[in-house]
């Protein structure tokens, strides 16, 4: 029961706050495939992105640095040899919002891509390289990471 | 408005590497503030880059890129004077683009 008025205040701040949120979300909800950087696992993540199960490559190269002292700033490179590459996908296994990143690549660019991520924990980096023709290949490699990057 | 962009370009036999710093806080929505509250989401959605008007890359981030993103790519079949510009717009709706010319 809300009794008195300080618990009426917290819970319509509360409610106004959910409402934003909400309101935030359909703004959002255009191009930006919110739904995968909702999913919480890289399998649901591929499920979102309507993506078949890759295949590990080892035409894919990935660069991490081997132990990151800091997991709020990893630098992370991929490159492929693989032909026709339409996209990448970067995840980071163990955070809790796997999907970090989607390129979309043109003829008029390489794939090599640079990016810094986070890392929450001690994870794989996975790089998906989707083809134009819709094949599926992917690379993973380990960083350990000693501080986090996410939370607390 | 949010702080200008700092792209640099190196060009070599018709590539250019292109580098970007954006300033941009990246909340990843995980995070809790000192009352234990989770920080709201706050991050660079979309992002794009082109080559004199023509768009040659497209991205979709989330809260897992790191705080003042650096991002690298290569251009192909570039030359002296060609325009690069990158443009970024974020989950308040808040956007940015800059210019970069190829030495």
């Amino acid at each position: 029961m809300l009794t008195n008025r300080r618990d009426v205040l917290k819970r319509s701040a509360l409610i106004a706050g959910l409402m934003l949120e909400s309101l935030g979300y359909i703004k959002s909800a255009g191009a930006y495939q919110q739904k995968a950087f909702d999913a919480k696992s890289v399998l649901e993540l591929y499920k979102s992105l309507g993506l078949s199960m890759p295949t590990e490559s080892k035409l894919i190269t990935l660069t991490t640095p081997e132990i990151a002292e800091n997991g709020a700033v990893v630098q992370v490179a991929a490159n492929t040899s693989i032909a026709n590459i339409s996209r990448w996908i970067f995840m980071v296994e163990k955070n809790p919002v796997p999907l970090i990143a989607t390129f979309n690549i043109t003829e008029d660019i390489t794939p090599a891509i640079t990016l810094r991520c986070k890392f929450a924990q001690t994870s794989d980096l996975i790089a998906v390289a989707q083809l134009s023709d819709g094949k599926v290949f992917y690379a993973k490699r380990e960083v350990k990471v000693t501080l986090g990057g996410c939370g607390g | 408005m949010s702080d200008p962009m700092r792209i640099r370009l190196q060009s070599q036999a018709g590539l250019t590497t292109v580098k970007v710093l954006m300033s941009h806080e990246m909340e990843s929505g995980q995070r809790r503030d000192e009352d234990g509250k989770i920080v709201p989401i706050w991050n660079i959605q979309d992002v794009s880059a082109s080559l004199n008007g023509r768009v040659v890359m497209t991205a979709e981030w989330g809260g897992g890129v790191s705080k003042n993103p650096f991002l690298q790519f290569v251009i192909k079949g570039t030359k002296s004077g060609d325009k690069v510009s990158i443009s970024w717009r974020d989950s308040r709706g808040d956007s940015r683009t800059d210019e970069a010319l190829v030495a």
